[in-house]
């Protein structure tokens, strides 16, 4: 097993060369004419207005919260159903225990309008 | 010293370097990425110990989405991303002495556990994956813990849904 | 550890990534005459016998372009984004089997690059990283179009993870396995599962499309609006690699996507003939890809409001239900009669289109309230 993530290393390794020799081509063989004017952020042709970087919304990190809580849900599901042939009914139900528990969030971030964008 | 001897001594100097910055880099998007680097770091530590499951979903939760969410907490709460204060507050040499007498309650445990190179290699060819199911499930096993884990992530789902959205109010009046 | 192993896992490796690079070449190619077919024009058709040659045309065009950084802008992580961005994508790439095991040289040579036993999880776990080139080249570019699309490109993602790691349960399910190699060698007994499963197979390929960014989803790159959003400051070569990464995500996922539910390298012959896989699997791809170029032709783009109740109110709870739906048919399937798995896609159709049905009224009973 410890082989098949060697070789996944290996594919790493080249790929990121791959990439890095990509970059590499395009500064050796682009022309280097830089001035004040090209290195301006673009702005649709404006001179650029305050920082580039600003607070966004509280709206993303609720999706990203929400996000990690259903991921860790389907991480949960998936050596359920790996075995779930021998487990039968009563893996079933016990999914379904575990599944509704959480329904229970899902239906109330729905509610509250943590789902809706404005 | 075999191949994943020196495999697994890279990483740690590696998860070791990239947690150092983490605390050090005065840029918190820095900050983050550091971290990613530590975690990724002990993914490679799983996969060294034949966890396959744990390796992958090491990355899944902790890179894919705990980490986003690093991310997004400091995009959210600061326009500037560097820090200008001190790096050290008052409690510092307490902080100091405390993970020092960590480190050597695991140097200490380490010493006396049985632990050898054995224990990865007498896992090759079994199949942790569907005993992993099998626990999960099995009311001998983790049944309880599992459906308790329901409760938490209900309970953080709740939280995070109230907390996120009173914010929003407070920030429209 | 001997040296024909280590020639295999490069040979392997670089079989798999200049492959994915002639299929970018390629794609782009595939993609702009299909278009302009669909479209009644010609497409590219002057750079040699019907623009054959217009993909190397591009690269060399773009090889020598001036390569731009934003005042500003945060030059390690600048350079650093396209490249975290690409490489995930040629390692998702890495358990997709292309055919039976072969004898060369007296050993036996997977057809994969390297054959997990949690081979689906590992597809999403490295599907999970890719999110971080598009936030990072966001942020570095101190540009307020590439944050904003960043931001809007990685919450989308993020959401439609979601309905796509529970369409990857639906075959794990079906198969018992979350090798991709038992996965396919299920169907050859029971049947590609897009038969079994048709709404899960449809939820995975519009959760793909989202994931990717391509349309109706290309949110990401609502060049309109965000003049191509996260990666608006990127020129030359580094331009090239998102676009290279868009184009090789495509591919893999219709890799991973024909592996998982339309039957893989599988075809007439492929037990006799092991070397007809690759082409079968090969011809599944280019099928899938022409029904995501056909998709872009023809809808329009979706808003963004609406395509996130998309992701989280229909897809998610459609998804959870499929779940449970392929559990139960396969349960009555052990203990009543094997034909009672066809249940399956009954039940499964009943509750797409009844989840549709309802949600599209619930979204639709709001959008009039609100005028």
């Amino acid at each position: 097993m410890l082989l098949e993530y060697i070789a996944i290393g290996v594919l790493l390794f080249l790929a990121t060369a791959v990439a890095a020799i990509a970059i590499f081509l395009g500064e050796l063989f682009g022309p280097k004419r830089k001035s004040d004017k090209k290195a301006q952020p673009y702005e649709s042709g404006m001179l650029p207005i305050g920082p580039g970087t600003r607070r966004m919304p509280v709206r993303f990190y609720l999706i990203a919260v929400l996000f990690i809580l259903f991921d860790i849900e389907i991480v949960f599901f998936l050596p359920w159903a790996v075995v779930f042939r021998q487990l039968g009914l009563f893996g079933l139900i016990e999914m379904i225990i575990f599944i509704g528990i959480l329904l229970v969030g899902y239906i109330y971030a729905w509610k509250k309008g943590a789902l809706e964008w404005e | 010293m075999d191949a994943s001897q020196i495999i697994f001594g890279l990483t740690a100097l590696l998860i070791i370097f990239s947690a150092l910055r983490v605390v050090t880099t005065r840029n918190m998007v820095h900050a983050a990425l550091w971290l990613i680097v530590t975690l990724l770091g002990v993914t490679v530590l799983y996969a060294l110990l034949q966890a396959n499951f744990l390796a992958v979903v090491q990355v899944v939760v902790y890179v894919g989405a705990i980490a986003i969410l690093f991310i997004f907490a400091i995009m959210l709460t600061r326009r500037e991303m560097r820090d200008g204060g001190p790096q050290l507050n008052k409690g510092w040499p307490l902080a100091a002495l405390i993970s020092l007498a960590v480190f050597g309650g695991l140097l200490a445990l380490l010493y006396n556990a049985p632990v050898s190179e054995r224990l990865a290699a007498s896992l090759e060819g079994q199949d942790t994956l569907g005993a992993l199911g099998q626990a999960l499930v099995s009311p001998d096993a983790y049944v309880l813990p599992f459906e308790v884990a329901s409760v938490l992530l209900l309970a953080a789902l709740i939280g995070a849904v109230y907390v996120a959205l009173n914010k929003k109010q407070e920030s429209d009046k | 550890m001997d040296a024909a192993l280590i020639w295999e896992w490069v040979i392997k490796a670089l079989f798999l990534i200049f492959f994915l690079l002639g299929g970018f070449a390629y794609l782009t190619w595939y993609e702009r005459k299909a278009l302009a077919r669909i479209q009644v024009r010609y497409g590219p058709n002057r750079a040699g016998p019907y623009g054959l040659l217009q993909p190397i045309a591009d690269a060399v065009k773009l090889i020598f372009k001036e390569e731009l950084t934003p005042s500003m802008a945060d030059k390690v992580i600048f350079i650093l984004a396209p490249i975290v961005t690409v490489v995930p994508v040629m390692l998702m790439a890495a358990t997709v089997p292309w055919g039976p095991p072969i004898q060369l040289f007296g050993r036996t040579i997977n057809m994969s690059v390297a054959d997990l036993n949690v081979g689906v999880l590992y597809i999403t776990s490295i599907a999970s990283i890719a999110v971080y080139g598009i936030v990072l080249a966001g942020w570095s570019s101190n540009n307020k179009y590439a944050i904003l699309g960043g931001l809007r490109a990685s919450a989308q993602m993020v959401s439609y993870e979601l309905a796509l790691g529970l369409a990857f349960v639906l075959p794990i399910l079906l198969a018992g396995s979350m090798r991709l190699m038992d996965i396919v060698t299920k169907q050859a007994e029971m049947g590609w599962f897009v038969l079994i499963q048709p709404v899960g197979a449809l939820i995975f390929l519009i959760a793909t499309l989202a994931e990717i960014g391509r349309a109706p989803f290309d949110m990401p790159d609502a060049e309109q609006e965000l003049s191509s959003s996260y990666h608006s400051e990127y020129s030359g070569m580094k331009f090239a690699l998102f676009f290279m990464a868009e184009y090789e995500k495509m591919i893999v996922i219709c890799a991973i996507a024909a592996t998982l539910f339309f039957g893989g390298f599988l075809g007439p012959g492929v037990d006799k003939w092991p070397w007809l896989g690759p082409i079968y699997l090969l011809a599944k791809i280019i099928v899938l890809l022409f029904l995501m170029i056909w998709v872009r032709a023809t809808f329009p783009r979706i808003r963004y409001d609406r395509l996130m109740a998309l992701g989280w109110k229909v897809l998610l709870p459609t998804a959870l239900g499929l779940v449970f739906v392929t559990a139960l048919g396969i349960l009555l399937a052990e203990a009543v009669n094997p034909a009672m798995l066809w249940i399956i896609p009954l039940l499964s159709l009943v509750a797409g289109v009844l989840a549709v049905g309802v949600i599209e009224r619930a979204l639709r009973r709001k959008e009039y309230a609100r005028r």
